[in-house]
C-alpha cells in the first residue's frame, strides 16, 4: 500500500522518508531505495500526480544550453575571452561571438572587453565535461556598463523572476530600475543608488524568504508606495 | 569499580547539551554551528568550485575534500601553535571518508567541495562534532546527499558503556591513585542515518568484542538524537518567524 | 565572489557608498560577546554588519628575555581563515594576516596596554606570557577595526589561571579572579580613501576599490598609539590630519561600546 509521508511545501532534509510503496515515482533530488522514495536535499516537497521532487533551497547552479547568464571576464586569450561565470567552470567567449563586425587579427582584445568587465552572455554549448561556450551575439546580451551586480543563489532565480516575470516586473516599477537576472544567480540592477539598493533589498528578501507564503504580498510591502 | 557515576551526572547513554545553527557564516554557500557540551565545531562549505592543484580534478565527479583545526585557544591546556598537525591532517581525511558515501557529486566533475571545519573550543569529541556540523553544512549548501551523517563517541570508562565521553572520561586513569588501573577507551563512531551502515569507527584503548559490541549498539541508539538536532537546525532557519521572517 | 568596484568608485565621486551609509557612519549594530571559549583564559567576538572576528587570550609561565628581565611579554597572531571567505587558501599565514597580526600587534604594543612588568613574578625567572590570536569567521570589510576589537575585549576579560606555587604548574581549567593588567584600550580606526573620499568601515568591496588606508590607534585622550599606512596609493598631509580627526572622533563610538563588555 503506497503513500506518501510528507506534506506538500514541507521542508525535508536529505534522507527524510517522502513516501512509502511501489505507486509513486521519485522525481528530481529524491531516489528510491527499496520502497521508500529519499530526498537528496534540504528542500522543498512537491507532488505532481505520481512524481514526488524536492526543490532545492540553495544549491549550485549547473549550466544549461540557452541559459542567460552573467559572468566577469578573467582572462584575454588569442581567440577570444575566458568568463567567469561564479561556478567551478568558466566559459569560452570566441572573438566572433561577442560582435558581429570584423574584427582584425592584430586588434587588442581588451578594449573590446577588458579583465573584470561583466558581460551578459547567453550559453551556447556544455559539454559532459561542462565545457561551456557562450555568445553575446543576441539582442540583450552586452556588455555591462554601470548599476551594480547583485549575488543570490541561483536556485532562486524563478522566484525573483516571478510568474510570468510579475516579480521582477513589480521591483523594476517600484524601484526605477533596469534589472537583468542571470539565470547563474548574478543580477545586474542599474538604476539611482537609491532605486538600485532597494532593489537589491527587495531581492534579497525574495532569496531569504522564498519558501513562506505571501511573498508577493511581503515584497509589495516593503517597496511599499513609488520610490 | 572506580567509575560509579558519570562525573557530570549524566546516565550512560545519555549525550552532554547539544546546540545547532546553520548559515552562521554567510560567504559560504553553506555552514553551521554544533555543539556538544562543551566541544563546538563550526562548519562551512565553499563550492562546488574549481579545484587546484588541477591534478587532483577527477572527470567523472566532484571531489569532497575537508579540513579540520583546532583554534589555538581550543584546547583544554596550552595553547596550540597553528598549523596543521598529524593529528588534523588525520582527521580531516576520516572526516572526508565519513561523508563521502552520502555525498553525489556526479554532476559536478572536475570540482571540489571544500568543507572547512575550526573549533573555537574543545572538550573531547572533536571529530564527532566536526562530522556532525560538516554534514549539516553540507546540505546548508544543497550538495546532494543521500542522507545525513551523524557521530558521537562512545566508549568504556572502567566498567561502564557510555555514550558522548568528555575529556576527564577519556583520561579517567589520570585521576588518582585508584582509577590507573581503570580500562578505557575511546570509540569514535559516523553512521548515516536510515541504513545505519557505520561511516568512521576508530577505537583508542583496550575492549574486549563483547563490550565493544554493546558500545556500538549504544552508540547507534545514542546517534539518533544528535540526528534529530541536525534535522532541527537544518528547518528552523527556514520557520516562519525565526531571524526575521 | 561579485565585487562591484567599479559600482563603489563611481558612487564614491557622487560622495555616496554602495550601501549608502555616509562616509562616516559604522554599519550598526557593533556587537561584541566575550567569554566564549572556555578554554582560552580570555576571548571575545565581534560582529560589524557581515564581518566577524574572535580572538582568544592564553597566557603561558616563561623566562623573560634578556634585555627585559623583570618584564613578561605579548604577543599578538591573527589567522585568515579559509572558512571565513574564498579568497583565503589553507596554510600558514599570508601577508594581509601578517599585517593584520602586527597592525594589532603594534596598537596594543606600543600604547603599553599591558602592564608588562606586572607580569613579572620572578625577574629572570619567571614571567606571564599572553598571546592573543585573531580569528576572521566571515570577512565582509575591515577586518582591521574588528581585530582590534575582539583583542582588546579579549584581553579585558581574560583571567590568570591557577597556578601551584610550589611547582609552577598551571592549572588551565581552574581560573583565579585576577584580571589582566590591561590599563589602557587603544582602539583602532581604519580610514579607507576611495577616489579621493575618506571612509570607516569598508564593505569587502570598498576595501578592494580603495587607493589607501590609514590604522590610527588611538588612546582615551586622544594619544596616538600606532600608525599604519596601506594601500598602493598615497595619502596627503591633509588627508592624514583629516583622518586623525575623524579617528579620534570614531574611537570614542567604538570605546563606548567596548566600555559595555562586563567582566565575568
Amino acid at each position: 500500500m503506497s503513500e506518501i509521508l510528507v506534506e506538500e511545501r514541507k521542508i525535508v532534509v536529505p534522507g527524510e522518508v517522502l513516501a512509502s510503496g511501489l505507486d509513486y515515482v521519485p522525481g528530481e533530488n529524491c531516489y528510491r531505495e527499496e520502497h521508500q522514495i529519499f530526498s537528496k536535499l534540504l528542500g522543498i516537497v512537491n507532488v505532481s500526480g505520481r512524481v514526488i521532487k524536492v526543490i532545492p533551497l540553495s544549491g549550485p547552479y549547473l549550466p544549461k544550453v540557452g541559459d542567460k547568464i552573467i559572468g566577469r571576464i578573467m582572462d584575454i586569450t588569442f581567440s577570444g575571452w575566458r568568463v567567469d561565470t561564479n561556478t567551478a567552470y568558466s566559459a569560452m567567449l570566441n572573438v566572433k561571438d561577442a560582435t558581429t563586425r570584423f574584427i582584425k587579427k592584430e586588434e587588442d582584445l581588451s578594449k573590446i572587453l577588458a579583465i573584470d568587465d561583466y558581460v551578459i552572455v547567453g550559453i551556447v554549448n556544455v559539454t559532459s565535461q561542462r565545457l561551456i561556450d557562450v555568445s553575446m551575439r543576441e539582442p540583450g546580451l552586452k556588455k555591462i556598463q554601470g548599476g551594480r551586480i547583485i549575488e543570490i543563489n541561483s536556485q532562486k532565480v524563478p522566484r525573483v523572476i516571478g510568474k510570468k516575470a510579475s516579480m521582477i516586473t513589480l521591483i523594476k516599477e517600484k524601484t526605477g530600475c533596469e534589472i537583468t537576472v542571470g539565470q547563474n544567480g548574478l543580477i545586474w540592477v542599474l538604476g539611482t543608488p537609491e532605486g538600485e539598493v532597494r532593489a537589491e533589498r527587495a531581492i534579497k528578501m525574495i532569496e531569504e524568504k522564498s519558501h513562506l507564503s505571501g511573498l508577493t504580498e511581503k515584497i509589495e510591502s516593503f517597496l511599499g508606495g513609488n520610490q | 569499580m572506580v567509575y560509579r557515576e558519570r562525573l557530570d551526572g549524566r546516565k550512560n547513554n545519555e549525550l552532554r547539551p547539544m546546540e545547532a545553527k546553520t548559515k552562521v557564516i554567510p560567504n559560504a554557500q553553506g555552514s553551521a554551528s554544533f555543539k556538544i557540551g562543551r566541544t563546538w565545531a563550526l562548519a562551512a562549505v565553499y563550492g562546488p568550485r574549481e579545484i587546484y592543484p588541477k591534478f587532483l580534478a577527477d572527470p567523472k565527479k566532484g571531489i569532497l575534500r575537508c579540513h579540520y583545526s583546532m583554534m589555538p585557544f581550543s584546547g583544554s591546556g596550552e595553547r596550540i601553535r597553528p598549523g596543521s598537525s598529524r593529528r588534523a591532517q588525520e582527521i580531516a581525511m576520516v572526516m572526508t571518508k565519513a561523508l563521502e558515501p552520502v555525498v553525489d557529486l556526479s554532476q559536478y566533475p572536475n570540482s571540489v567541495v571544500d568543507v572547512f571545519v575550526e573549533l573555537p573550543q574543545t572538550d573531547a569529541g572533536t571529530r564527532c562534532a566536526a562530522i556532525t556540523a560538516a554534514s549539516m553544512a553540507l546540505a546548508d549548501a544543497g550538495i546532494p546527499m543521500k542522507d545525513l551523517v551523524s557521530a558521537v563517541a562512545v566508549g568504556m570508562a572502567d566498567d561502564k558503556i557510555i555514550a558522548d565521553l568528555t575529556y576527564k572520561e577519556e583520561h579517567i586513569n589520570e585521576f588518582n591513585e585508584e582509577s590507573k588501573q581503570a580500562v578505557v577507551s575511546d570509540i569514535p563512531i559516523a553512521m548515516i542515518h536510515h541504513t545505519k551502515e557505520l561511516t568512521l569507527l576508530q577505537m583508542d584503548g583496550e575492549i574486549s568484542k563483547e563490550n565493544l559490541m554493546k558500545a556500538l549498539k549504544l552508540g547507534q541508539e545514542a546517534i539518533e538524537k544528535v540526528h534529530q538536532v541536525q534535522i532541527a537546525a537544518l528547518k528552523e532557519y527556514f520557520k516562519e518567524g525565526s531571524h526575521g521572517n | 565572489m561579485v565585487t562591484n568596484v567599479k559600482a563603489v568608485k563611481e558612487l564614491a565621486l557622487l560622495d555616496k557608498r554602495l550601501d549608502l551609509r555616509p562616509f562616516t557612519e559604522y554599519r550598526q549594530p557593533i556587537q561584541i560577546e566575550t567569554d566564549l571559549s572556555w578554554t582560552a583564559e580570555g576571548s571575545a567576538k565581534v560582529t560589524i554588519g557581515k564581518t566577524v572576528v574572535m580572538a582568544g587570550v592564553k597566557l603561558s609561565l616563561e623566562k623573560p628575555y634578556n634585555d627585559t628581565s623583570d618584564q613578561g611579554g605579548i604577543m599578538i597572531n591573527a589567522e585568515l581563515l579559509p572558512l571565513s571567505s574564498s579568497e583565503y587558501e589553507p596554510g600558514p599565514p599570508g601577508i594581509k594576516a601578517v599585517e593584520l597580526a602586527r597592525v594589532t600587534d603594534r596598537g596594543i604594543r606600543e600604547a603599553k596596554a599591558i602592564d608588562l612588568k606586572a607580569l613579572c613574578i620572578v625577574p629572570g625567572e619567571r614571567a606571564w606570557f599572553v598571546t592573543v590570536d585573531i580569528i576572521s569567521i566571515n570577512d565582509d570589510g575591515n577586518l582591521f577595526d574588528a581585530a582590534n576589537l575582539a583583542t582588546l575585549a579579549a584581553l579585558k576579560v581574560a583571567r590568570f589561571p591557577q597556578v601551584d606555587p610550589k611547582t609552577w604548574a598551571i592549572d588551565y581549567k581552574q581560573k583565579t579572579a585576577k584580571y589582566l593588567p590591561l590599563i589602557k584600550e587603544p582602539v583602532s580606526v581604519t580610514i579607507y580613501k576611495i577616489k579621493g573620499k575618506l571612509l570607516v568601515d569598508p564593505l569587502i568591496e570598498e576595501e578592494k576599490s580603495a587607493e589607501a588606508r590609514l590604522t590610527v590607534s588611538i588612546d582615551k585622550n586622544s594619544t596616538i598609539s600606532a600608525l599604519q599606512k596601506g594601500g598602493e596609493g598615497t595619502l596627503t598631509l591633509t588627508e592624514v590630519d583629516t583622518i586623525i580627526d575623524l579617528a579620534i572622533e570614531k574611537a570614542k563610538e567604538l570605546r563606548a561600546v567596548l566600555e559595555q563588555v562586563s567582566l565575568p
